[in-house]
C-alpha cells in the first residue's frame, strides 16, 4: 500500500508538469495584450517598458521555467516562512505577482480561501447528511413510494443547474419571504450570539445550493451501492444468525456500501470547487471562484494561471486520495 | 452473440412468431416500458418542436423593443412578460432555445466524434493505446470550467473578427465544449473495442484479408454504437448546462443574441422587479435537461442486453 502511494505520487509529477505546460501555453500564446486596456495616450516606448517590467520580453521557455520555479520553489518556501517564522536563505525571492493589484497572487488566494472552504466544506457535510439516509431507505424499500419520490427528486437535483436553484432561492427566501440576505457579507465579524445567527443565516443559501446538487448525485450512488450489497450472501448469513434488521442494515450493509461512496465523495471535491465559481458569483461570496472571474475579466494572466493550476492540482490530488482510500477501505483490493 | 448465432436465433424466433423480432424492435419495446423515458422523450420532442416552429406562430421579433411595455407581467400579448427594454420574453426564450439546443447537439457531435475516434484507435491498435490513454487521463485532470472561461476570454475577440460576432462565438463555444468532453466516451468505447477485437467474427474478417479500416467501419463500429448513443444523449444535457453556465458567468454569447443561460444572466439583475424573467428560461432549461437525462436512462436500460432479456 505504501509502495503504491509512493508510485502514484511519482506518476502525478509528470501529469502535473504536462498540465502546467498546457495552461501556461494556452494563456501565454493567446492573442491578448496586457497593455491593451491602458489609455491610448501612453507612448509606445512606455508601453515597451511596461511590458518588460511584467517580464514579457523574455522568450517563452524561460518564462515557463521561471513561473515553474516561482510556483514550486519560491511560493512554498514563503508559505513555510510565514507559518514558522524561520528565514530560509536571504528571504528575497521573485514571487508570482498579479498584474492588476501588483501584490503576490498567493497572498490574494490565501485571503479568499477561508470563505470558499467554509461554504464548500459545509455543503459537503450537509450533502452527506442528506444523501446517505435517503440512499439507504430508498434501497431498503426499493420501489416503495419513498423510493419513487427519492429517485425523482435526485434526478431533479441532478438536472437543475446550480445557477437556477440559486436564483430561485433568492427570489423565494430573500425577495419574498425576506428570511435570508441575498448577498454574502465577508466583513461580518462574529462577536455575539446575534452576529453568529446572522452568519448562519447568510451561509444557508449558498451552502444549500451546493449541498442539494451534490446530495442528488451522492444519493444515486448510495442507493445503487446499497442495492448491490443487499443481495449478497453475507446479508443472508447475518439474518440467519438472528441479527436484528437494524444491525444487519446499519452495521453490515451500510459499512460495505460506503466504500464506493467515499471514493465518489473524494473524486467530487475538485468539481465542487468548480461549481463554487458559479455559486460564489450568484451570492457574491468573495472566495477563490470570484477571484478567478475577476482575474479573467481583467485579463490578469498570472492570477488566472496560478488559480487554474491550483484547480488542476486539486483534481490530481483527490484522484490519488480516492485510489488510496479505496485500497485502505476495501481489503479485497490489492495494488501491487 | 456472433452474426452466425444471431441468424440462427432469428430464424428460430421467426418460426415461432408471425412478426419477426428485430434488435431495433426489442430495444424500442424495452424503451417504451420505461415510463420516465417516454415522458422525457415526449417533453423533449415538444420543446424541440416549440422552439423550431414557435417563432412562426408567435411572430414578435425577439429584438424589438417596445418601450411603452417595459417590465410587464404575463399577459395574452406577452405570455412570459417583457424585459426592461420591452422585449418580449417568450420570443426570446424560443430564440434562445434554438441556440442552446443547437449548441448542445453540435458540441455533443464533436465530443462523440473525438471520443469514438480516440476510443477505437486506442482499442484497435495496440501501439497507439498507451499514448492515447495517457492523453485521455491528462484531459480528465484538466480543470474544465476555469479553462473554458480562460479560453473564451482569450480567443473571443480574434474569432469575432474572423467569423463575425455571432458565428465566431458559436464556433468557439461549440468547439471548446466538444474537445473537453470526449474523454468518458473514449474510455467506454476503448473497453468495448478491446473485447470485440478478440471475437471470432473480427478474426474471420481479418483472416480473409480485410483491411483494418474496413474491419473498423463494418464490424467494430456498429457493435459499439449503443454505448455511444447513451453517452451522446447524456452529452447533450451536459453541453447545454455548460453553455448556460458560461453565458451565466457573462462569458458566453452577447446579450442581443439570447440563449437560456444569457437570459438568466440578464434577468438576475431584475429579479426583484420581474422574477418571471429568471423563472421561465430556467424552468425550460431545467425541463430540457431533465427530459434528456430521463431519455438517456431509458436508453441505457433498453440497450443493455442483460436487462432487455428479462
Amino acid at each position: 500500500m505504501f509502495a503504491f502511494t509512493i508510485r502514484r505520487l511519482l506518476f502525478a509529477i509528470p501529469t502535473l508538469l504536462a498540465i502546467s505546460f498546457i495552461i501556461f501555453a494556452i494563456l501565454d500564446l493567446a492573442p491578448s495584450d496586457p497593455t491593451g486596456n491602458l489609455p491610448l495616450t501612453i507612448s509606445p516606448e512606455v508601453r515597451a517598458q511596461i511590458r518588460s517590467s511584467l517580464g514579457l520580453d523574455e522568450p517563452f521557455p524561460i518564462r515557463y521555467l521561471l513561473w515553474l520555479k516561482q510556483f514550486f520553489i519560491n511560493e512554498p518556501l514563503n508559505l513555510v516562512e510565514g507559518w514558522t517564522g524561520w528565514t530560509i536563505g536571504d528571504g528575497e525571492r521573485l514571487r508570482v505577482t498579479s498584474w492588476a493589484t501588483r501584490s503576490p497572487v498567493v497572498d490574494l488566494i490565501i485571503e479568499r480561501m477561508p470563505q470558499t472552504l467554509w461554504v464548500v466544506g459545509m455543503s459537503q457535510v450537509i450533502a452527506i447528511l442528506i444523501a446517505v439516509p435517503i440512499g439507504v431507505i430508498s434501497a431498503y424499500k426499493q420501489y416503495s413510494w419513498f423510493d419513487q419520490i427519492g429517485t425523482f427528486v435526485s434526478m431533479l437535483g441532478f438536472s437543475i443547474p446550480t445557477f437556477f436553484t440559486g436564483l430561485v432561492f433568492i427570489v423565494l427566501f430573500s425577495v419574498h419571504l425576506k428570511w435570508f440576505p441575498s448577498i454574502y457579507d465577508t466583513n461580518h465579524v462574529i462577536d455575539s450570539w446575534d452576529s453568529f445567527v446572522f452568519q448562519i443565516k447568510q451561509m444557508i443559501m449558498p451552502t444549500m445550493v451546493l449541498a442539494l446538487a451534490t446530495a442528488a448525485q451522492l444519493s444515486r450512488y448510495m442507493r445503487a451501492s446499497m442495492l448491490d450489497n443487499l443481495q449478497q450472501d453475507y446479508v443472508r448469513t447475518a439474518r440467519a444468525k438472528g441479527m436484528t434488521e437494524r444491525v444487519v442494515v446499519t452495521v453490515h450493509v451500510l459499512r460495505n456500501s460506503m466504500i464506493p461512496v467515499v471514493t465518489v465523495i473524494a473524486l467530487n471535491i475538485p468539481t465542487i470547487f468548480g461549481g463554487a465559481i458559479i455559486t460564489e458569483q450568484i451570492f457574491r461570496v468573495n472566495g477563490i471562484g470570484q477571484l478567478l472571474i475577476i482575474g479573467i475579466q481583467g485579463a490578469d494572466i498570472p492570477l488566472v494561471q496560478t488559480l487554474t493550476f491550483i484547480f488542476a492540482v486539486l483534481i490530481v490530488l483527490f484522484n490519488l486520495i480516492a485510489d488510496v482510500l479505496y485500497g485502505i477501505l476495501d481489503p479485497r483490493i490489492r495494488y501491487e | 452473440m456472433s452474426d452466425q448465432d444471431r441468424i440462427v436465433a432469428q430464424a428460430a424466433v421467426e418460426v415461432v412468431s408471425e412478426r419477426p423480432r428485430t434488435l431495433l424492435r426489442d430495444v424500442w419495446s424495452q424503451f417504451t416500458a420505461h415510463r420516465g423515458a417516454m415522458a422525457g422523450l415526449a417533453v423533449f420532442l415538444f420543446i424541440v418542436l416549440a422552439v423550431t416552429f414557435g417563432p412562426f406562430l408567435h411572430t414578435i421579433d425577439p429584438t424589438y423593443s417596445d418601450f411603452r411595455a417595459r417590465n410587464q407581467g404575463m399577459s395574452l400579448a406577452h405570455p412570459m412578460g417583457t424585459d426592461n427594454l420591452g422585449r418580449d420574453m417568450f420570443a426570446q426564450v424560443l430564440q434562445g432555445g434554438r441556440v442552446s439546443l443547437l449548441v448542445g447537439v453540435t458540441a455533443m457531435g464533436i465530443a462523440m466524434f473525438f471520443g469514438t475516434l480516440v476510443g477505437v484507435l486506442a482499442g484497435y491498435f495496440r501501439r497507439l493505446d498507451g499514448i492515447l490513454m495517457r492523453v485521455t487521463d491528462l484531459f480528465l485532470a484538466l480543470p474544465i470550467l476555469p479553462l473554458l472561461l480562460v479560453i473564451i476570454m482569450l480567443f473571443r475577440d480574434t474569432l469575432r473578427k474572423a467569423f463575425g460576432p455571432e458565428a465566431g462565438i458559436f464556433l468557439l463555444i461549440v468547439f471548446i465544449i466538444g474537445i473537453t468532453s470526449w474523454m468518458q466516451t473514449a474510455r467506454i468505447v476503448r473497453g468495448d473495442v478491446l473485447a470485440l477485437k478478440e471475437r471470432e467474427f473480427v478474426l474471420a474478417a481479418r483472416s480473409i484479408g480485410t483491411p483494418a479500416h474496413r474491419i473498423i467501419l463494418r464490424h467494430v463500429l456498429p457493435n459499439v454504437l449503443s454505448p455511444i448513443m447513451v453517452s451522446a444523449t447524456l452529452g447533450i444535457a451536459t453541453a447545454i448546462i455548460t453553455e448556460s453556465a458560461l453565458s451565466f458567468l457573462g462569458l458566453g454569447f452577447p446579450s442581443d443574441f439570447p440563449t437560456w443561460g444569457r437570459l438568466l444572466f440578464d434577468g438576475a439583475n431584475f429579479m426583484t422587479i420581474t422574477p418571471s424573467r429568471v423563472i421561465w428560461p430556467g424552468l425550460i432549461l431545467s425541463l430540457t435537461v431533465l427530459s434528456v437525462n430521463y431519455v438517456g436512462d431509458g436508453l441505457r436500460d433498453a440497450l443493455d442486453p442483460h436487462i432487455r432479456g428479462r
